[in-house]
């Protein structure tokens, strides 16, 4: 799942969940593989002792149940036109004649041949009829494909073979699967043949206590949620030993599965929290240090955003090469603009306004509706489209956990401005006169220290920050004008209810949000889940006013 | 002795309140005059969405009202005022649905379109009652009333203030936006409730249902004006200011300030809920975009322009700004963001007490000027 | 007990810390009823934080606070202190800018204060004289009509003594009411404050040794949030651990 398959923006905290599809498609899974095993159950008896003739016999009889045992039995007939034959039907192009009982399939540019032998014939397919297929003999079809396909010289057709033969368990597959095993000689398609057969094997009534016991074993070790629903079926109609080892392994696994199922949520959690970070670092500066409301910090964001859009564009209009990393001119590029654009507004409207911040909050409201149309004019009001460059695309896996690029690299990126904001904070002189300032504004002035210039700078530190978050958003979020108002309550969120004025509030803030917003997002849904956020961070403002680590005392108060 | 005793500031809020109740007696009267018995094709005839238009209008500058009272007087700067015109809205427009019984498309006796649409099999909890008018105008008042009191309670309580308390106002109306965009939570979702039928047994869309909501918005103005004149001119009123200007103060002097801030609040949050419920039968529809914090900073600018703490300046700006609002979007609707804006950053560095207060401080300077080597003005004009 | 129940005010090891700085350490205070307290002491020695104690605003860590020998300051609220009797003046004025002087003493003036009182309530009969007589005491009657805002300096403090003696509370917490005064101004109010203190208790915070010593009032010395010394003016100016923390070794 990559980050973009975000659905549309009604909110601001991404919502995208892995848990609401998944678990559909398990159910939906599970109640197929039900289906196929009983069918497979019921098929057996029959399919095993006729040889090759039987198959083409079956193919030419025009009844859809023999058009079916026929596939079945077709993957483990020495027939070596079976692949031939379940890709001309597949395709539509398997003929034959009745009364002759000869089979017959049509290539791709509709030549005949025998199928019994693979031999070109010479017969007109206007001659022949069809043979048909309903949805009981597509399954067999699909069955028959994916057992031939074991077979395939390709490795990576074997083990996506391997793959939906555990998924069917057809237990006709069985001989196959054998064969197939003692061919293979990769290890990883090993191992799934393996599991392959044991899932066949331990749902297999007639196997002996011993090999079904054994079979839940090696399917233990494989411990997914496939596996669960093996097992689940399993006990449901086993009983003694077998019953309760099935039991005791989907148990061991479902726990497993849970625990993974929190990491999970505490990653994607992270994942969201850094971009809530992303978002609200720049308002730690100007609202938690400063002290001023800027209605426009989400502006700075979007603008940062369409920065790393143009940068884009003119990369693949004038130096292609340069595509791929035009991230890393946009960065720079993204803090100069809104770096300048925060002192335009610091210098032209909010100095005027220092110490009354409900008006601060309305001018700078103002303001970000003038950017917002300033954008839409230049750029339209549709979305703009950011490519991901290739570093950030596709993932590793971590245990059971699929960890996208996308989603690391922008931790990465939001730990590394957060590290590197606390540095210009404590070891720059920059930082010390800041800190200075908002201390004790008079002390500082006398003392030397350009107060004018120093308000300017800090507003364009906050507003250049916020421009680099656009430039991580822009990867995960539609570029659109407006963009930032979607960021602009959570990021007040974060910075309140990390506590004004301290940045490790900030950090901690945004990451505890992040991660309780995936944690309630299975249980109560997306959007719900985002309600009770925020109905948590009004009672909890009401507590603690001044956040998590809020300073106390007189001097606060005052 | 009592009109020698105001500052000059009141005593011409005195004047300015009788041209404002004046102009909205005029409009009242007016505009049905012009609506229905000038013929149609005269020059002077009012059209039925002119009439709409301008009940439209007058619904904000009661929003507007509302909103100074907490804003102006007690200065407490609400972002999620329109979550209170939402609410009131949102009750009118149940009733409204309740009316169209079946006549919707789905023609089910008892629960709206959007219910047999989205398979509910019966009228939620609280749906019930909705089809009974008073029942209906009881929860318009009751219903904001309720959020501004529980909000409110707990806010003042904890002595939330300033930029938080706005924050956390905004954060309020934010949720209850997501909440309404919710199917489940039986309020129409994203489409909101709208295909009014009738009103009262009158057809919504008739001339003569139009003109008399416009007459019911300008009296429920003037109402709100009033009460909103009675309780700022009280000694209540004056314990309201003084919360305003020294919290503290206040609170060292005895009074309980969350008990009078919540009272200003609920008051506040009902007469906002009223402007609602006159404003959705005239413009036909009620959704959750209502609930946008954006709507309610367009409201705080619409108080701003017209001069906060003044009351008629709060309604001169709603309509001001309105009025602005729909001629950019006529003739130039790329440039009524910027023109909003500009008005925003405008009105706070320059007209900092709106077009009243800059018009009070000509006239105070123009008074200085005349009787100047006066030091003290004890006397208003 | 007994000195409990016998005093006006008895504070009792009041302690209290903000983010481990201990602004007060084990404070006690006692306060006969109708007496007269001036408290002294260097910036930091925690005068304020004792108001701010006494009126509500903060909560001791540990302690007694009682008033009139009976009620317990540490669980009750600003406006519950205030109704009880206890009026405070805050060190930088704090007045009703933008109401009349006049209307700035109506607020103060002892009345019923719940909101359903303010609204619909009629004035008492002898409003008028009370306002009246506070003006005159304050000397602001010729600036009644004026806002509060465009008072002096000066003004403003005695306005904000006039809000106190309106409140007509049994107990005076005044902090550094002669702050940026002239001499005379100084002079003036320490005159406002002994007749205050014929019929009311205060305590009063300064700097001003000049101003103490027109009081003539008993004086305690804080430092460091507990008290060094206490004692007539003359003999606790003697006090060389007094001399120290003041003068410096």
């Amino acid at each position: 799942m990559t980050l973009r398959s975000r659905p549309a923006r009604a909110c601001a905290i991404p919502l995208t969940g892995p848990a609401g599809k998944s678990l559909i498609e398990t159910l939906s899974f599970a109640a197929a593989a039900l289906f196929l095993l009983m069918l497979a159950l019921f098929a057996t008896p029959q399919a095993r002792a006729q040889g090759e003739s039987s198959v083409i016999i079956g193919l030419t009889s025009d009844k859809f149940p023999d058009t079916e045992r026929a596939l079945n039995e077709l993957p483990a007939s020495d027939l070596p036109t079976a692949p031939q034959i379940v890709e001309a039907l597949a395709a539509n192009r398997l003929y034959f004649n009745g009364p002759a009982r000869k089979l017959y399939f049509a290539d791709d540019a509709g030549k005949m041949f025998d199928a019994a032998t693979g031999e070109p014939a010479d017969v007109m397919a206007s001659a022949l009829k069809k043979v048909r297929i309903n949805n009981a003999v597509r399954r067999s079809l699909d069955a028959a494909r994916g057992a031939l396909t074991l077979m395939s010289p390709d490795p990576a057709k074997r083990k996506a073979a391997a793959d939906s033969v555990f998924k069917s368990r057809d237990a006709t597959a069985l001989p196959l699967l054998e064969a197939a095993l003692a061919k293979e000689t990769l290890s990883s398609t090993r191992k799934i043949l393996e599991e392959a057969r044991a899932a066949i094997i331990a749902g297999d009534s007639g196997a002996s206590e011993v090999q079904r016991l054994e079979a839940i074993d090696i399917l233990k070790s494989r411990g997914d949620q496939d596996v669960v629903s093996v097992l689940t079926t399993i006990a449901s109609w086993s009983e003694g030993r077998v019953k309760a080892a099935a039991e005791s392994a989907s148990s061991v696994i479902q726990a497993k599965l849970a625990l993974w199922r929190n990491v999970q949520n505490i990653w994607y959690g992270l994942s969201l929290g850094s971009v809530l970070l992303l978002a609200a670092i720049g308002l730690a500066i100007t609202f938690g240090v400063m002290g001023i409301i800027n209605m426009a910090h989400g502006e700075m964001v979007m603008l940062g955003a369409y920065t790393t859009f143009a940068v884009q564009e003119w990369a693949r209009t004038s130096h292609p090469g340069l595509l791929n990393y035009s991230l890393f001119i946009a960065i720079p590029l993204a803090f100069l603009v809104t770096a300048t654009v925060g002192i335009l507004i610091e210098r032209v409207v909010i100095r005027f306004l220092y110490g009354r911040p409900l008006e601060t909050l309305l001018a700078t409201f103002g303001i970000s509706l003038i950017l917002q149309q300033a954008v839409r004019t230049i750029f339209g009001a549709n979305n703009r489209e950011v490519s991901a460059p290739s570093f950030m695309a596709g993932s590793f896996d971590f245990g059971s956990l699929q960890i996208g690029y996308g989603r690391m690299w922008i931790i990465v990126f939001a730990l590394a401005v957060f590290f590197a904001l606390q540095f210009v904070l404590r070891a720059t002189s920059f930082g010390l006169r800041m800190r200075a300032v908002t201390q004790n504004r008079r002390m500082a002035s006398s003392m030397g220290i350009d107060t004018n210039r120093i308000d300017a700078l800090a507003f364009g530190l906050g507003s250049g920050i916020a421009g680099m978050a656009g430039v991580a958003l822009s990867q995960i979020d539609n570029v659109s004008p407006n963009l930032g108002q979607s960021y602009i309550i959570d990021s007040f969120m974060v910075v309140v209810f990390g506590g004004v004025g301290n940045l490790w509030g900030t950090l901690l803030g945004a990451l505890t949000l992040g991660v309780a917003n995936k944690f309630l997002e299975p249980i109560a849904g997306a959007v719900l889940g985002k309600i009770l956020l925020l109905v948590f961070i009004i009672l909890f403002i009401q507590k603690r006013p001044r956040g998590l680590f809020a300073l106390k005392g007189r001097a606060v108060e005052a | 002795m009592m009109e020698t005793r105001k500052p000059l500031l009141l005593s011409l809020i005195d004047t300015r309140g009788g041209i404002f109740l004046g102009a909205v007696a005029a409009a009242t009267i007016l505009v049905p005059a012009l609506a229905l018995m000038v013929p149609p094709n005269s020059a002077f005839a009012l059209p039925p969405y002119l009439v709409a238009l301008f009940g439209k209008y007058v619904c904000y500058a009661l929003l507007a009202i509302a909103l100074d009272l907490v804003w102006g007087y007690c200065g407490i700067l609400s972002l999620g005022h329109g979550a209170f015109f939402a609410l009131g809205g949102y009750a009118m427009g149940m009733y409204l649905m309740r009316q169209i019984g079946t006549r919707g498309v789905y023609a089910h006796p008892e629960l709206p379109d959007f219910m047999v649409f989205l398979n509910m099999k019966e009228l939620p909890i609280t749906w019930w009652g909705f089809q009974s008018f008073p029942y209906a105008m009881l929860m318009v008042l009751l219903i904001p009333g309720l959020l501004a009191f529980v909000f409110g309670f707990l806010a003042f309580r904890s002595r939330v203030t300033g930029v938080y308390l706005s924050i956390i106002t905004q954060a309020m109306t934010y949720a209850l936006l997501l909440a309404f965009f919710r199917n489940d939570m039986g309020f129409g979702g994203n489409n909101g409730l709208t295909d009014f039928k009738d009103l009262l047994g009158f057809n919504v869309q008739a001339k003569e249902t139009r003109v008399a909501l416009f007459m019911a918005s300008s009296i429920a103005l003037g109402v709100g004006y009033l009460i909103a004149r009675a309780v700022t001119q009280s000694k209540f009123g004056k314990v309201v200011i003084a919360i305003r200007d020294a919290e503290s103060r206040t609170r060292f002097l005895g009074y309980r300030v969350e008990t009078y801030k919540l009272a200003v609040f609920v008051l506040s949050a009902m007469m906002a809920g009223v402007a609602g419920a006159l404003y959705v039968p005239q413009v036909g529809i009620i959704n959750p975009g209502e609930f946008a914090p954006a709507n309610s900073i367009e409201a705080v600018i619409w108080v701003a322009v017209g001069g906060r703490g003044t009351l008629v300046g709060a309604a001169l700006g709603a309509i001001i700004v309105n009025w602005g609002k729909t001629f950019f979007t006529g003739a130039l609707p790329e440039y009524w963001l910027f023109a909003l804006g500009a008005l925003f950053v405008i009105v706070t560095l320059f007209l900092p007490k709106g077009v009243i207060g800059a018009l009070d401080q000509f006239k105070v300077r123009r008074q200085a000027a005349k009787n100047s080597g006066a030091a003290t003005p004890t006397a208003a004009e | 007990m007994d000195v409990a129940k016998n005093s006006l005010l008895y504070l009792d090891g009041v302690s209290v810390s903000f983010d481990g700085y201990k602004a007060l350490r084990g404070l006690s205070l006692t306060l006969a009823p109708g007496e007269m307290r001036a408290i002294i002491g260097p910036n930091g020695a925690g005068k304020t934080t004792m108001m701010d104690i006494i009126t509500g605003k903060t909560r001791p860590d540990e302690g007694d606070v009682l008033f009139g020998g009976s009620y317990d300051l540490t669980k009750m609220d600003e406006a519950e202190i205030a109704e009880l009797g206890i009026g405070r003046k805050f060190q930088k004025p704090t007045v009703f800018e933008s109401h009349t002087v006049d209307d700035n003493i109506l607020l103060a003036l002892k009345a019923p204060r719940s909101a359903l009182a303010t609204l619909f309530g009629k004035p008492s009969a002898d409003t008028r004289t009370r306002i009246d007589q506070i003006l005159e005491a304050t000397k602001l009657k010729d600036h009644r009509f004026r806002l509060a805002a465009d008072l002096s300096h000066g003004q403003k403090q005695w306005l904000e003594i006039g809000m106190l003696l309106a409140q007509d509370p049994k107990l005076l917490l005044v902090d550094e009411p002669v702050a940026g005064m002239t001499d005379a101004e100084t002079a003036q109010t320490a005159e406002l404050l002994r007749e205050i203190a014929i019929d009311h208790s205060v305590v009063v915070v300064e700097h001003d040794m000049t101003f103490v010593r027109d009081l003539g009032v008993k004086v305690t010395v804080l430092h460091e949030g507990s008290v060094l010394a206490e004692g007539p003016l003359d003999v606790v100016s003697a006090d060389p651990r007094v001399i120290e923390v003041y003068l410096g070794r």
